[in-house]
């Protein structure tokens, strides 16, 4: 499913499936070894039947521990697609009057949920627990606001990963900031005419927020009773042109991600970085299954040389339906996924997440078998996390990231600047929300 | 007495279909007229309770609809395809239906099914499938015919070409069923008459089937209308297909893409209208030729 954008029924259901981190599939089938999760406390309300919607893989496994565990509160997977189609699916589930009592929510599509009041508040339920977050990831689920509308689940720290075997062949350094990327690039242009040190996927918005977040960008924030849109601020530009400049000089390519040009292209080893998230080694090992051992990880490249900054694409937390009758129930489920060591330890190892716990974090061991070459990946993870800047989502980044494919494909065939398509998505987004009549400042 | 009892069976009879009507179409058609005429309003943030509510917004939703320059591009792209797809898919599919019944035709059987076996392959299969060949890197036929599939210009021949092999069998099955049906004598007189074969296809056998060709002329302009699947499909694979290439896709984009039901429902009832005012007036233009002696 995962092998390219055409493996599910409509590609669309794809495209986002990547930006989330909690999606790869290279979880390994070791079972569960331990079968006692958290302790069932007799609840009051008797035995809540919830179900749960989430897209990670083998979640049925990791539940299964919890229900043996506790007869009071059983969960039910029921496995979605994934992506923006199952955010739709939810917002449509909920105004339907029979969403699910739980659900995966990724962080960019939360606002989405609560603007359409489909997601309860959750602050006293999870006040013990807030500290085992870092404040960066803490916000995504309170946008800043007094309420919790969700727990965090994974999380996505973007990093570079390359063909090590093949910049030691060309003689590339690692670039360590995005101009010597850029020169990277030029070079191996120079070098084997066939093949491109990255590409520019006009199809994946996820990706592109994190690298404009890592510029320091503030798509949304809010101030006040008011929101404060910038979709085209300063760093979104810096970093729109900086890539506009390369593909129009063809010093990359604009292939998108995910497709089946693309598989072949890093199978073949036609292209030699990747900057991607935390969990790129789970769609390495099935999208390039050829190049195994040949890949490295290397923090991003950065604006200015000495800093560490880095983006997030993806990641996602566990929200609890406003209109279920077991809030309690779900809400105690929901800790329990995201912060007990043993269910974490089994989302890492059977969902092949990267978790959002600060705790553990740094406790990953071995590196991801793809990755076996690099004994310190969870290291260099855990330290490229520690510079990971995001910002709170808006209520519409649907009309965002639509606009953001429309833009960009646009861009690419006409060969028309990026930062024109960056105020395309920043028009569209403030449209949308006046439309609706939210409150903007200007 | 006795009267109204037998008036009341055809009703009785009549029972299931009203039902199943009124629920899965009557109902769902009102309920997308009343989205259609409503909005969300928020205030403020828009977050937390009560701060998102739905108001009535008349026919607000529907200006904005036929106001969208988006819409009419879409309308135009989709006409330029829809000619296309109806002249080459049609044209093709009396041309088979002919061939398969004259009387010569060897191993008849076989492809007929051979013709109608890409119509039982699902729109999103078949556009996939073609999708892989379209691609530079993984395609066999760039080989042989080496352009960009995927182009600016080319795209909607590609995705036509698909629209055609999935549906070429569906409508040649339609016309050859109608050709069958045809009295065997008018052939025979006609061929006593000194008529070729050609001249029998052109002078009897296709004014003959000349409702045939109506009916699936108007099934194809309502598909075509509607056309989703293969632009949706193929969308991830190329930079030239908009969300909204399509009056269909922007519907999908705005409902499910962007959130927004009530726009949604709007531009889906002005498709239906053009839909309607496209498929009748086709139908009174070529009614009186057609039907004339019927």
């Amino acid at each position: 499913m995962r092998t390219n954008r055409l493996g599910a029924a409509l590609a669309v259901a794809l495209t986002v499936t990547c930006m989330s981190g909690a999606l790869v599939s290279c979880g390994s089938d070791e079972p569960a070894e331990s079968p006692e999760a958290a302790p069932a406390t007799a609840a009051p309300q008797g035995p809540a039947k919830l179900t749960y919607w989430t897209w990670a893989p083998n979640m049925d496994k990791i539940v299964k521990v919890w229900n043996d565990a506790n007869p009071d509160i059983q969960v039910t997977v029921s496995k979605q697609a994934g992506g923006d189609d199952a955010a739709a699916k939810y917002l449509t589930a909920a105004k339907a009057g029979n969403p699910p009592d739980l659900v995966q929510a990724e962080y960019q599509h939360l606002p989405s949920f609560i603007a359409a009041d489909a997601v309860a508040d959750l602050k006293t339920e999870t006040a013990p627990i807030k500290g085992e977050f870092s404040e960066g990831l803490w916000n995504l689920v309170t946008l800043g606001t007094d309420a919790v509308y969700g727990i965090p689940q994974d999380s996505g720290p973007m990093m570079l990963f390359y063909r090590k075997d093949l910049f030691d062949k060309h003689g590339i350094e690692v670039p360590e900031t995005w101009q010597e990327y850029a020169e990277a690039a030029r070079t191996v242009r120079k070098k084997d005419p066939k093949a491109y040190l990255g590409t520019f996927s006009s199809k994946d918005p996820g990706a592109f927020t994190g690298l404009a977040q890592q510029a320091g960008a503030q798509w949304w924030s809010i101030s006040g009773e008011s929101w404060k849109v910038d979709v085209a601020d300063e760093p979104t530009r810096k970093v729109a042109d900086y890539w506009g400049g390369l593909v129009k000089e063809d010093a990359i390519d604009d292939v998108p991600y995910f497709t089946p040009e693309w598989n072949k292209a890093l199978n073949d080893g036609r292209l030699l970085t990747w900057p991607s998230a935390v969990w790129a080694p789970g769609v390495l090992s099935s999208n390039a299954p050829k190049a195994k051992g040949k890949w490295a990880v290397a923090p991003l490249p950065q604006w200015n040389a000495g800093e560490n900054f880095s983006g997030f694409w993806g990641g996602s937390s566990t929200a609890v339906s406003a209109r279920t009758p077991h809030k309690a129930a779900a809400a105690k489920f929901a800790t329990w996924l995201n912060t007990d060591p043993k269910a974490i330890d089994l989302l890492v190892k059977e969902a092949a997440i990267y978790p959002a716990t600060t705790k553990a974090q740094s406790a990953l061991g071995e590196a991801p078998e793809y990755f076996s070459n690099q004994p310190d990946f969870w290291q260099q993870a855990a330290a490229v996390s520690a510079g990971a800047r995001g910002f709170t989502f808006g209520p519409n980044v649907g009309v965002t990231y639509n606009a953001f494919k429309d833009g960009f494909d646009k861009a690419l065939q006409d060969g028309t600047p990026f930062s024109a398509a960056v105020q395309a998505m920043q028009d569209a987004t403030v449209a949308d929300m006046r439309k609706s009549g939210f409150q903007i400042a200007s | 007495m006795k009267r109204s009892a037998r008036g009341a069976w055809p009703y009785l009879f009549l029972t299931p279909a009203i039902v199943l009507f009124t629920l899965f179409l009557a109902v769902p058609i009102a309920y997308t007229v009343y989205l259609a005429m409503r909005r969300t309003r928020v205030s403020g943030l828009g977050l937390g309770k009560g701060a998102r509510r739905e108001v009535f917004v008349g026919f607000d939703n529907f200006a904005a609809a036929l106001a969208d320059a988006e819409l009419w591009q879409g309308w135009l792209r989709v006409l330029g395809y829809g000619a296309l797809v109806l002249g080459v898919m049609l044209g093709l599919a009396l041309l088979f239906a002919l061939l398969l019944d004259s009387a010569r035709v060897r191993l008849a059987r076989f492809s007929r099914i051979a013709i109608f076996l890409p119509y039982a392959v699902p729109g999103v299969a078949a556009t996939l499938l073609w999708g892989f060949l379209y691609l530079p890197s993984l395609s066999p036929i760039r080989a042989v015919l080496d352009v960009d599939y995927l182009g600016a210009t080319t795209v909607t021949y590609s995705m036509a070409n698909v629209a055609v092999w999935g549906g070429v069998g569906f409508n040649m099955l339609v016309l050859y069923t109608a050709l069958r049906a045809i009295p065997r004598d008018l052939y025979e007189a006609a061929r006593l008459d000194g008529a070729s074969e050609v001249q029998i296809a052109l002078r009897v056998k296709i004014p003959m089937l000349t409702p045939a060709i109506v009916l699936t002329t108007v099934f194809s302009i309502i598909a075509t209308i509607q056309v989703f699947t293969e632009p949706t499909a193929l969308r991830p694979l190329t930079n030239t297909i908009s969300s909204t290439w399509s009056p269909l896709m922007k519907v999908y984009r705005d409902a499910f893409v962007t959130g927004d039901l009530y726009s949604a429902a709007a531009t889906s009832i002005v498709i239906a209208a053009i839909s309607l005012v496209l498929s009748f007036g086709f139908l009174r233009v070529v009614r009186d030729r057609a039907f004339r002696e019927g």
